[in-house]
């Protein structure tokens, strides 16, 4: 399982510090295409900074991240591995969405036109082949009804779903979602992660998810990490590490979780 | 001495001054406009990745701020002729009034664009939008409406500095005052109407930018 052919995402060697501070160590990670991984851990342990890094919002301090077998933090110069330019970064991460806890919708933007900026000035795409495809989207997370709704007029849960369609919207192979449901109030969290759920059946989408939500991660995910300090502490199938978790860390993470939650 | 106003004398001069402030409003406007524009062009160079372009924006700006206005309206109108560049009055005034103007809106315009939060950058990224697409759909956008109401105190203040003009002879308010008062010798209507000019102006466009400030507020406020 940890060892994967033509893995969608690979880290190799990545390690990442903030000044002093390693957050990452020297992280060995692989996902499969369409595989769904569910990321669990204590706060701080490095689970959104694994996330951002592969968004390139963050630039990683040694090591190198592979994106659908090409490498994206670096680039080939003849047959040397040199540190990625900015047209080589974004070709690659083309290929990934992200969605953010806080929705970081555009305020200024209705649902639909926060789902049209990027595939127009980016993708190219004609006014009406970007706004039937968000369309399309919107109607797909529900919120078919809600097209010319600013953000400031949708509740939390319609938000990170417009949030969602948005990232799709460019077609990506791979979706990021950092605990998305956290910022919601109890009621809402349903309806967002029935629209992920339903990403899931889509099979092909390679999903990646920071969250709190065991129940959820044990019913969706093909796979469950445990990030402690940094690293992968366990990892294994939903049975493994929610019923017969090994390493003292998780049970202990577990237990607190499973008492609290 | 007895206060005197010369009622005849003033609407003999009224049309002359109505003409006159034509060419302050000319002034006020295409100044402003420039300023508007090349302030948000410093704002967004101070935000280079490039260290030496912010540092030379910097330094420019400083220094414009710190030269009264009418050395650099008296640079731009006698000086520069001596490099070859000959402006009228008009223009060199306009233009002196936009770039002394413009290094105060770039100041304004960057605290609004500091205050787009740090996660509206980050889907920018995330979406793959160019640096380009970024700042024109996602970052100005929401830079500037909160900002409105501190460019247009600008747009007052260029206003009230037009009559700085007159000391390069454009026949914009002030200096057709002085010259109708000095061919009359009746100071007091022409410089009273120049001021009264003044405050009904400040006045209208006070009230203009809070009208545009509550329209903004209901339109752009709102949560991400
Ligand atoms: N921009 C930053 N500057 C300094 N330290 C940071 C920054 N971002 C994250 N960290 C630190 O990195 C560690 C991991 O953070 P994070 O990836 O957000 O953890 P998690 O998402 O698992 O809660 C934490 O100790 C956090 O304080
Ligand atoms: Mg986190």
């Amino acid at each position: 399982m940890n060892q994967v052919d033509n893995p969608m995402v690979r880290f190799e060697n990545v390690t990442k510090r903030y000044g002093s501070h390693t957050v990452l160590d020297k992280l060995d990670f692989e996902v499969a295409a369409n595989e769904k991984v569910a990321i669990i851990g204590p706060s701080g342990s490095g689970k959104t900074t694994l996330l951002r890094m592969l968004m390139t919002l963050e630039e990683i301090d040694d090591g190198i991240i592979y994106v659908d077998g090409e490498p994206l933090t670096h680039m080939l110069d003849g047959d040397r591995l040199v540190p990625a330019n900015r047209k080589h970064l974004s070709r690659v991460r083309a290929k990934i969405g992200m969605v953010f806890q806080h929705f970081n919708l555009f305020p200024h933007m209705s649902a639909v036109n926060n789902c049209i900026v990027a595939p127009l000035t980016v993708l190219g795409l004609s006014k009406d082949a970007a706004y039937e495809r968000a369309a399309e989207l919107l109607d797909m997370v529900g919120l078919g009804d809600k097209l010319d709704h600013y953000p400031g007029q949708l509740s939390g849960g319609q938000k990170q779903r417009v949030a969602i369609a948005r990232a799709l919207a460019m077609r990506p192979k791979i979706m990021l979602f950092d605990e998305v449901t956290s910022a919601l109030d109890p009621e809402l969290v349903g309806e967002v992660l029935k629209v992920i759920r339903k990403l899931g059946d889509a099979h092909d989408l390679t999903l990646l998810m920071v969250t709190h939500e065991m129940g959820f991660a044990k019913e969706f995910a093909d796979r469950v990490c445990f990030f402690d300090q940094g690293k992968i502490a366990e990892q294994g199938t939903p049975e493994e590490i929610f019923s017969a978790p090994t390493n003292e860390r998780t049970i202990q993470f577990l237990s607190a979780v499973l008492e609290t939650g | 001495m007895m206060f005197e106003w010369d009622w005849n004398y003033t609407w003999e001069i009224l049309p002359i001054l109505g003409e006159a402030s034509l060419v302050t409003l000319q002034a006020t406007l295409l100044g402003f406009v420039l300023a508007a524009v090349l302030g948000l062009a410093f704002a967004l160079l101070r935000m280079s990745r490039l260290v030496y372009i912010r540092w030379i924006t910097t330094a420019i700006i400083e220094f414009i701020r710190s030269t009264p206005l009418l050395i650099q309206i008296f640079f731009l109108y006698y000086v520069m002729p001596e490099f070859g560049l000959t402006l009228d009055a008009m223009t060199a005034g306009i233009l002196a009034l936009g770039v002394h103007y413009a290094c105060y809106c770039s100041e304004v315009y960057r605290a609004g664009l500091d205050n787009v939060p740090k996660g509206q950058w980050e889907a920018a990224i995330a979406l793959n939008l160019s640096p380009y697409a970024t700042l024109r759909n996602v970052i100005i956008p929401q830079a500037i409406p909160p900002v409105v109401p501190a460019l247009s105190n600008y747009l007052v203040a260029l206003f009230k500095e037009t009559p700085l003009l007159s000391a390069i002879a454009v026949l914009e308010l002030m200096q057709t005052a002085k010259i109708l008062a000095s061919e009359s010798f009746q100071y007091t209507e022409p410089i009273t109407l120049v001021g009264l000019y003044f405050l009904v102006f400040s006045l209208i466009s006070a009230a203009l930018s809070r009208q545009l400030e509550a329209w903004l507020n209901t339109r752009h406020g709102g949560s991400r």
